[in-house]
């Protein structure tokens, strides 16, 4: 058996990479769009912000911190659709949604690829974005770090980077927090020159030309890139025994990808 | 004493009252607690020109394909555990929806609330810097007349979103049209019925006025009868949507229709044939049949 800092997968680094990016938000409504934020997020809850406020996805808060998509929990209060929007105006919100693409300066598209009258592929549509990003903190989540995903300009703006809310104006920039983006390769933000995208950390076993080569646009990265963290012991434990036992993260991060690091 | 009317109609009684052109909003949510047995009604009707108003599901998509839908206001369309909704990416992508009102969806709120409030718009954030001004032009923005300490605000004035009907499924009503939703979430079902002329509501099963509140909180009735028009007790008639807790999603159904509308014009003929050329008494047969079906 190999030793615990050098057992944990991609996904396990993702996961508290993910947690990272929810360590400083205190008591306010973490809100991940699918399965790795949520793990992660129920992970920052277990361990660096116990005050979090978390929900089932669905219409409840939840008291306790259960594992992945389990349903019986203590019920802390009520969240229903509409009062989420509410929450979304009134800021106490962090989400991590997805990004079919993300720019330089950091602007999303969820809505479609192409162009909108015509696309070439029609996706959600922009869903909550325009205004998760000018309300409240917005982190990404990219499971596949690719040029397809970070693109010099996105076909459609979903989500507002730092630089269109400028430039739309104080109602626009005052509430903007672009804070994180988390992918399987890397850690990144937006506090490159003007606001552009920048590189925070590369996984363990990823090189920062990996990192390059698979990113569309003109990156910024600084003299010394870190290594993103390791989970440590007990956030392994949890990750492995309390919150995802069945391995769900490894359809998202597949395993394989965390032994390259190793060879 | 002399009552309150009764409402109760038929599916077709309701159809009836719809006209070429209408603006018609949808209640529910995506793939959840969706009128659909009201949608399979249009989709027999010879109703053309629709403005559909929706947060999307199956419902936009089986309007779109249907060729109903001369123009549709969203702010996404998603089956959930099938993602993107088959017929909608394929009617975008094939260009066949007129016209398209791709909003955010606290801006879809907003403007049914302006609409509830008989205002022309309500002021918000959510759009600013982003494509939906870019792709809807028509979409203004107001500068705030206070000074908050962050100069004169501009932001978005989102338009009211008119309705002509409003169609919601619910899971209880008496016959003069107060409902409760018994599962975990209201959606915007009642700000659908503020923003429209009228409303009619479907519902899994019509009981007296005083079953509503016999065993179930007095807080879950969402619809007051002074909202609702006609009323339809029409079981199973969200399907395959979820109508929480008298059923979940029909997940097997979901992957049937999902299949038929990303394959051959062919496959969706004969999903069409199988089950949405009767009527609903012969949906939900078809529907049985395929779960009766192993596999």
């Amino acid at each position: 058996m190999t030793a615990p800092e050098t057992t944990s997968t991609r996904a396990d680094i993702c996961a508290a990479a993910i947690a990272d990016a929810f360590r400083d938000d205190g008591e306010i409504f973490a809100s991940p769009m699918g399965l790795l934020p949520m793990l992660g997020v129920r992970l920052a809850k277990l361990t660096s912000n116990p005050d979090l406020v978390i929900s089932d996805g669905e219409s409840l808060f939840l008291a306790g911190v259960p594992p992945l998509f389990a349903k019986a929990d203590v019920v802390e209060g009520w969240i229903p659709f509409p009062k989420v929007f509410d929450v979304v105006a009134h800021g106490k919100r962090h989400v991590m949604m997805g990004a079919t693409q993300v720019d330089r300066d950091g602007n999303q598209n969820i809505s479609a690829i192409g162009d909108f009258d015509r696309p070439k592929r029609q996706l959600l549509g922009s869903r909550g974005a325009p205004g998760n990003t000018v309300n409240n903190r917005t982190s990404y989540w990219v499971p596949k770090h690719s040029t397809r995903v970070f693109v010099e300009h996105v076909d459609i703006v979903s989500g507002v980077g730092p630089r269109r809310a400028r430039e739309a104006g104080p109602a626009a920039a005052r509430f903007n927090d672009i804070h994180r983006i988390v992918t399987n390769l890397a850690v990144l933000d937006v506090g490159g020159p003007d606001d552009t995208v920048r590189l925070l950390s590369v996984h363990p076993g990823v090189t920062v030309d990996e990192v390059r080569e698979a990113t569309g646009f003109a990156l910024d990265v600084p003299a010394d890139v870190p290594t993103t963290r390791e989970p440590t012991t007990e956030e392994q434990v949890l990750i492995r025994e309390v919150l995802d036992p069945k391995g769900l993260r490894f359809k998202e991060v597949p395993q394989a990808t965390a032994q390259e690091k190793t060879s | 004493m002399r009552g309150p009317r009764d409402k109760r109609m038929s599916i077709e009684q309701v159809v009836d009252q719809l006209e070429d052109g209408m603006t018609i909003g949808i209640g529910g949510w995506g793939p959840r607690r969706k009128p659909m047995a009201l949608v399979r009604a249009i989709l027999r009707s010879d109703l053309r020109d629709l403005t559909i108003v929706s947060w999307g599901g199956a419902d936009v998509g089986l309007l779109v394909r249907a060729g109903k839908v001369r123009k549709l206001v969203y702010a996404f369309v998603s089956l959930d555990s099938v993602p993107l909704e088959p017929n909608f990416q394929r009617a975008r992508q094939q260009g066949t929806i007129p016209e398209v009102v791709e909003l955010d969806e606290g801006m879809f709120q907003t403007g049914l609330r302006a609409a509830a409030q008989r205002l022309p718009f309500l002021p918000m954030r959510a759009g600013l810097g982003s494509d939906v001004l870019v792709n809807n032009p028509w979409i203004k923005t107001v500068t705030s007349p206070y000074d908050e300490g962050h100069g004169h605000e501009e932001l978005v004035a989102v338009p009211a979103l008119r309705l002509d009907v409003a169609l919601v499924h619910l899971n209880r009503a008496d016959q003069h049209g107060n409902a409760t939703y018994l599962g975990p979430d209201p959606y915007f079902d009642d700000l659908f019925a503020m923003a429209a002329d009228r409303t009619f509501l479907s519902v899994e099963q019509v009981v007296d006025t005083a079953g509503l509140t016999v065993d179930t909180p007095v807080q879950r009735l969402l619809l007051s009868r002074m909202l609702v028009d006609g009323v339809v007790e029409t079981p199973n008639g969200a399907h395959f949507t979820t109508c929480t807790p008298d059923y979940e999603r029909d997940e097997r159904f979901q992957r049937t229709y999902a299949a038929a509308a990303s394959g051959t014009d062919e496959e969706w003929a004969a999903f069409e044939q199988r089950f949405l050329s009767g009527d609903e008494a012969a949906y939900q047969a078809a529907v049985r049949e395929l779960q009766e079906e192993k596999g």
